[in-house]
């Protein structure tokens, strides 16, 4: 396996690490129980208190103390919705509970994007190929330059303005990305798969629309109606520029590394717990801030074990990071300020083609990138520390 | 002319729309399950109010009922779910109540070694909710109720035709006048309902036989038929363990009319011997895929891989588990039978796997 910082472990090493992991979640499965379903009754209690709330205090949406509640509530609730429930749920973290009501099979969250489409593309295609460059279409979701082994296109130069966009309107650029227009173009999608897709996209995304826009708006009576309205805007704006941020600071950020496809010939389940752990980031924070990121802040976690309660996440986090150190590896993780301004320099970096990148980018780096087998995005990040022996 | 029935159903199925579109992506049911979940009507659930103690291993649940829970027919059983440490579990018990009753009642003997019966029985506080099955079964009594009647039920077999004869001596008691009940268990303070048998009993006249095995050894056909001479002329309710069902069985087979003998088996039969070979079986809807042992239920496998498969009562009776055979075969682990035929409709939870196979699931 040809990955830069895990270069230094042997295949032995390397299975042994899978083994540890494996044990690691064995333990946990084992150990789900009711503390656990407690957990999720609560979260789906809470934010359904807070949905009520916010929808409540709309309605007088004209008096401005009600409006800047009602919309914080809001925001609020939809961040939960998505990410605590929804994107946790529909990985199946819940089913072991086998409660109709919170499956993965069962479950539709409050975004434009059906859930059917959308565990297909993040689910499969993202959790099994993790930032393989040609595979993982999360990597940039196929508009971004975010390594400097993704080809340069002059488009990209405009990539800081529409990443940009991209936060603002999250929502729906997962909803459109998963149509996977790109692939119709290149004609390994056909025209009918498409089609059912965008109508399923309507279907959904009309109904969301209508309850946001409309209905409640007009609830609130004709003169609150565009201050409700604007409330929904605002509330999903806000929940849409979160995600963006956590998401990103998931895989993007200085130190998390990318893979060329060759990486996935013949992997064995060990090296593909290296590349889940070296593909992505962690945010640091507290009990609170994790929830409010669906606990995404622990993306390692997530990645090596995607339907472990992520109640547990933080539980097993230090366990994970000990054995990182213990074989040598990186364990990125940083609070999201830092690591969100990493994300961005890299966006403004990979504008630029290769060789006015690489200029810019001598000035800070220590050693050339040029030499190495795959490119290591880990400028700032330290050197693992190696393994006796 | 106008026709207000009209109007009010489209208004009421347009109210209905705005409440959906209000609460979508969810249900307003998810939000009124939320509040109490004895209210939803996608996920019928009652709450226990009062727990009554039969004997040492027997209790009763009196359960308050939401809005959309059916009314049972005398001797039906219920799909019970219950939360354990996180995981719900499904089991059928019969309704003890009558259908008239305020309180929906289930009778519940904990099997030694059963974690869901024994949490039941002896661990369910006052407040518990349980999610409800509809009422099913065929184990009921028809209409016009017959003349001459014949109970014979052992130990935890009393349930279903408790149900019945509640029912009867609350609403036709003369039925009762010329019926027998042979009830069979270890010791008289064993006996489930034991009280309210005997006074029931001597209240609308039916002769009650109890028959306590610890002392007279166990029921068979010879011992019921010197007890009741003239059961070749009843119509005849017998529960109980599966050995005296299946004596019953061969003897109204050979000496009397298997029509006139109607039966309820509570514990599945054991699995034929070499039922399944087991292998892979996917289940499509799911998308979940897994190794199914020899003799294991597919039902269990795929549970076990995480899969949401419907289920009642996990023992081939009430029919809520089934789905189509896609491709490959199954043996029914009771009867040992194969069935391969592509679109037959197979019960998981007494359906094995014989080699690789695909169920719409």
């Amino acid at each position: 396996m040809a990955t830069l910082t895990a270069d230094h472990l042997t295949d032995e090493q390397i299975e042994a690490l899978g083994a540890e992991l494996d044990a690691l979640r064995a333990e946990v499965v084992a150990s789900l129980g009711e503390r656990d379903a407690r957990y999720i009754h609560k979260v789906i209690k809470t934010q359904r208190a807070l949905e009520v709330s916010a929808r409540g205090l709309l309605l007088f949406a004209k008096f401005p103390p009600a409006w800047i509640a009602g919309t914080a509530a809001l925001s609020v609730a939809k961040i939960l919705e998505n990410m605590e429930l929804g994107h946790n749920i529909m990985h199946g973290q819940w089913d072991w509970m086998r409660d109709p009501k919170i499956h993965s099979t069962t479950w539709e969250w409050d975004h434009a994007c059906a859930s059917e489409g959308w565990k297909k593309s993040h689910n499969f295609e993202h959790h099994t190929y993790t930032n393989v460059l040609g595979k993982d279409r999360d990597l940039g979701y196929s508009i971004m330059r975010v390594s400097a082994d993704q080809e340069w296109h002059p488009a990209h130069l405009m990539q800081p303005v529409y990443n940009q966009l991209l936060a603002a309107f999250f929502e729906w650029g997962v909803a459109f990305y998963d149509l996977e227009f790109d692939l119709v173009k290149d004609g390994t999608k056909s025209k009918e798969a498409f089609k059912a897709d965008a109508m399923r996209l309507w279907r959904k995304a009309r109904r969301q629309l209508a309850k946001d826009f409309i209905l409640y708006p007009a609830m609130s009576g004709p003169k609150g109606f565009l201050a409700s309205a604007a409330a929904s805007l605002v509330a999903n704006t806000v929940r849409n520029f979160w995600a963006h941020a956590v998401i990103f600071c998931g895989h993007f950020p200085e130190g998390v590394e990318t893979f060329p496809e060759e990486q996935l010939e013949g992997e064995t389940r060990g090296q593909w717990y290296v590349r889940q752990m070296m593909g992505s980031a962690n945010l640091s924070g507290g009990p609170l801030f994790h929830t409010m990121t669906g606990n995404l802040s622990h993306q390692i976690e997530h990645h090596i074990f995607p339907d472990i309660p992520s109640n547990r996440y933080v539980e097993i986090a230090p366990r994970v990071r000990e054995i990182c150190k213990r074989y040598g590896l990186n364990y990125t993780t940083g609070p999201l300020t830092k690591q969100y301004g990493t994300v961005l320099r890299k966006i403004s970096r990979y504008a630029l083609p290769r060789r006015a990148e690489q200029r810019a980018a001598l000035a800070h780096r220590t050693r050339s990138i040029a030499a190495l087998p795959v490119r290591s995005e880990a400028p700032e990040t330290q050197q693992p520390v190696r393994l006796a022996g | 002319m106008v026709h207000w029935r009209e109007i009010g159903s489209r208004a009421a199925a347009r109210a209905r729309d705005v409440a959906n579109l209000l609460t979508t992506p969810l249900l307003p049911d998810d939000m009124l399950g939320t509040l109490n979940p004895v209210w939803s009507t996608t996920e019928p659930a009652g709450r226990v109010v009062a727990v009554r103690r039969e004997t040492a291993d027997t209790s009763t649940l009196l359960i308050q009922t939401g809005p959309r829970h059916h009314r049972h027919r005398p001797g039906q059983y219920v799909g019970v779910g219950t939360r354990l440490d996180g995981v719900w579990h499904w089991r059928t018990y019969s309704a003890t109540s009558r259908p008239d009753d305020r309180l929906l009642a289930v009778t519940v003997t904990a099997i030694p070694g059963g974690t869901v019966s024994g949490a039941l029985a002896h661990a369910t506080p006052v407040g518990t909710v349980l999610r409800l099955g509809p009422p099913a079964g065929e184990f009921v009594l028809p209409e016009p109720v017959p003349e001459k009647l014949l109970f014979v039920t052992a130990g935890s077999g009393i349930t279903p035709v408790m149900g019945m004869l509640r029912h009867l001596a609350a609403t036709r008691p003369d039925s009762l006048a010329g019926a027998v009940a042979v009830h069979c268990d270890r010791t008289a303070e064993d006996v489930v309902f034991g009280a309210e048998l005997r006074a029931l009993a001597s209240a609308t006249g039916m002769r009650l036989v109890e028959r306590h095995t610890a002392l007279d050894g166990r029921l068979t056909p010879d011992a019921l038929t010197s007890l009741v001479p003239d059961w070749a002329a009843r119509q005849t309710w017998a529960c109980g363990p599966a050995g005296l069902l299946d004596d019953l069985g061969d003897w109204w087979d050979r000496h009397g009319d298997a029509d006139v003998l109607h039966v309820e088996r509570f514990v599945a039969p054991r699995p034929a011997a070499g039922a399944g070979t087991g292998g892979r079986v996917r289940f499509t809807t799911s998308k979940v895929e897994t190794e199914a042992a020899p003799g294991e239920p597919l039902m269990l496998a795929g549970e076990t891989a995480g899969a949401l498969l419907p289920n009642g009562c996990r023992m081939g009776i009430c029919h809520t588990c089934v789905g189509r055979l896609l491709s490959g075969a199954v043996t029914n682990l009771h009867t040992g039978e194969l069935h391969d035929t592509p679109g037959e409709p197979v019960r998981t939870c007494v359906s094995g796997a014989a080699g690789d196979v695909e169920i719409e699931l």
